[in-house]
């Protein structure tokens, strides 16, 4: 899998309540999620955000509630990919239930600007940044989590019998 | 190598005899909890991938509690569809407006969670039940929809953080000064992905309802849930609250620790936390002058009766201040209750607050106490993020029911020492 774009940046601790307040979780649509994304730090982003963009985050990457409401509404405003340095334990869990793409990588967090033009092989594991011309390395997930990154989320990998044992 | 508290209810609940720091395991559940804003999404992944039934009627919660009584007809519609679903599914505690409260107030006042249950909520302050030796902790809605249909949950094993904490409390302060000085020194990801474990000989002169309160922040430290052992204080506490039996587990003696802190409950002052993090935690003499436009004690961290007995004797025989809100929101029905009963609610209201019907309406600027642009409230809640309790522009200061009510006489950030006798 590849992912390729524009990079819109953020600081520490972006919380879920700053990527999809609470104001808007009385609905469960996607596209009313995504028309709503990051509004309160970043009034543009959803104007400038394009399919294929990257966002990227310092530490403690969307903490706060457990609301999955925040990674459907990036995942839905087209973003494929978060990197940040870290992010909070319950958002990683979500993201990778619903199957957006998560990376950690501190070094390439605080160096990647906004705007970079930046490519994401997950297969070998490598970011690139295309506009400065640098190149970072992550390891691959742990294999209990490549089953249900492969099956596109936890429950289709449970249908698909992958925790049976 | 032993095992921590949560490491050993973990193995238990893995069927293993032991677990280590980074394993990733599946475990069966106690408990599966969601609210009226979570359990939609839960409740679509779950038809979506046609699962018909739940695994255990009896293991599944459902309370609906932020957006009610409903406040739209949006929030209306996703009560509707919690409400449709409990009926079909049968799910025995399921709490609707009449008999819900905050849920992790409710739950624990209601047995159905217990010492050494493995507990997951859609919700991140599920962390709350580690008051009661469980491991308890926030997942999201997918991992609902699972827990929901299979019983189990995956888990990356956590290493953990030993708090230790030795001596009293000083008068009027509280649980809530304990878990803010806490963050303050760690920081909000200081506890990232680990296990806060409380321990030591304070631990006996703290309350059980400091104790949930200390355990429901954890979370604003990153951690994946905060446990205390189970003493006799637990255990009368759980005793005639239901029919779940307590399951008592300890930390071995050799049981690594990331890190220790050592913490003299003395030595803790009145403790608040300024825009825009938990962990801004300030003391009085660092206050200044923050005037204020609203106050709200409640919610899943100061919600409890203790809480709304607190404020009530700060503001008995007083007024708030002019141009001040003062909102005061019991956790429960059983709470609301008793305050009626003991007189606190002509308390509130003979000093100008209001008193409400149990919901986490302002806690998360869902409704019952919106801020405007510019606005500060004195919170007893569990965050202060941007745009938290309205609009982005607004400011939320986490206090302790003491501070809040103060707050409220003074219509500025204020100790209950320095209203005193006004």
């Amino acid at each position: 899998m590849i992912a390729q774009g524009t990079v819109h940046k953020y600081g520490d601790n972006v919380d879920t309540d700053v990527i999809i307040p609470a104001r808007h979780l009385n609905t469960q649509d996607e596209k009313e999620l995504a028309s709503h994304c990051m509004e309160d730090i970043d009034a543009d982003f959803v104007h400038k955000v394009k399919a294929g963009d990257i966002m990227v985050g310092q530490a403690n990457f969307g903490c706060g509630s457990s609301r999955e409401h925040a990674p459907i509404a990036i995942k839905a405003s087209g973003i494929s990919c978060v990197i940040a340095s870290s992010f909070a334990r319950i958002f990683y869990r979500n993201a990778i239930n619903i199957g957006l793409a998560i990376i950690e990588s501190p070094e390439a967090a605080k160096e990647i600007k906004d705007g970079d033009l930046v490519k994401v092989d997950f297969d070998k594991g490598i970011i690139v940044n295309e506009s400065q011309n640098k190149e970072y390395t992550f390891p691959p997930f742990p294999e209990f989590i490549q089953k249900i990154i492969s099956s596109n989320g936890y429950l289709n990998a449970i249908k698909e019998g992958k925790f049976n044992d | 190598m032993g095992m921590t508290m949560s490491q050993k209810i973990l193995a238990a609940h893995a069927g293993l005899e032991r677990v280590e720091p980074g394993q990733l395991i599946m475990a069966n559940l106690d408990m599966v909890l969601g609210n009226d804003i979570t359990t939609p999404v839960a409740i679509n992944e779950f038809e979506k991938h046609d699962f018909d039934k739940v695994f255990h009627k009896d293991k599944i919660s459902i309370v609906l509690d932020h957006f009610t009584p409903n406040k739209d007809i949006k929030a209306a519609t996703q009560s509707k569809q919690c409400r449709c679903f409990a009926k079909d599914q049968a799910i025995t505690n399921f709490y609707d407006v009449g008999q819900m409260g905050v849920e992790h107030s409710l739950l624990p006042e209601k047995g159905i969670v217990t010492c050494g249950d493995l507990v997951i909520g859609a919700d991140s302050h599920t962390c709350t039940y580690g008051a009661l030796g469980a491991f308890s902790t926030g997942v999201g809605s997918t991992d609902m929809a699972a827990g929901m249909a299979t019983g189990r949950a995956w888990f990356k094993v956590p290493s953990a953080i030993k708090f230790n904490l030795t001596g009293k409390l000083n008068k009027d302060i509280s649980g809530k000064d304990v878990i803010l000085h806490i963050i303050s020194k760690i920081g909000v990801d200081g506890a990232l992905y680990r296990s806060m474990e409380f321990v030591g000989d304070g631990i006996q002169n703290l309350t059980m309802d400091d104790r949930f309160c200390i355990a429901n922040m954890a979370i604003e430290a990153g951690a994946k849930n905060g446990i205390f052992p189970v003493d006799e204080q637990t255990l009368a506490y759980v005793e005639g609250r239901g029919e779940r039996t307590p399951a008592i587990f300890t930390a071995d003696e050799d049981a690594v620790y990331d890190e220790v802190y050592d913490i003299d409950l003395a030595s803790i002052e009145h403790t608040v936390a300024f825009p825009h993090l938990p962990e801004n935690g300030k003391t009085p003499s660092e206050w200044g002058d923050i005037v204020i436009d609203q106050v709200y004690i409640g919610s899943c961290t100061n919600g409890r009766y203790s809480d709304m007995e607190v404020a009530a004797n700060i503001l008995k025989g007083r007024h708030i201040a002019e141009n001040i809100r003062c909102i005061v929101i019991p956790a429960t029905q059983q709470i609301y209750k008793d305050c009626i009963k003991n007189g606190l609610v002509d308390i509130f209201i003979d000093a100008g607050c209001i008193f409400s019907t149990p919901t986490c309406g302002p806690c998360l600027g869902g409704h019952m106490g919106i801020l405007a642009e510019g606005e500060r409230c004195v919170g007893t809640s569990n965050r202060n993020f941007v745009g938290r309790m309205g609009h982005p522009k607004s400011e939320v200061y986490l206090a302790s029911p003491q501070v809040a009510a103060a707050s409220a006489i003074a219509g500025k950030l204020a100790t209950p020492e320095s209203v005193k006798g006004e």
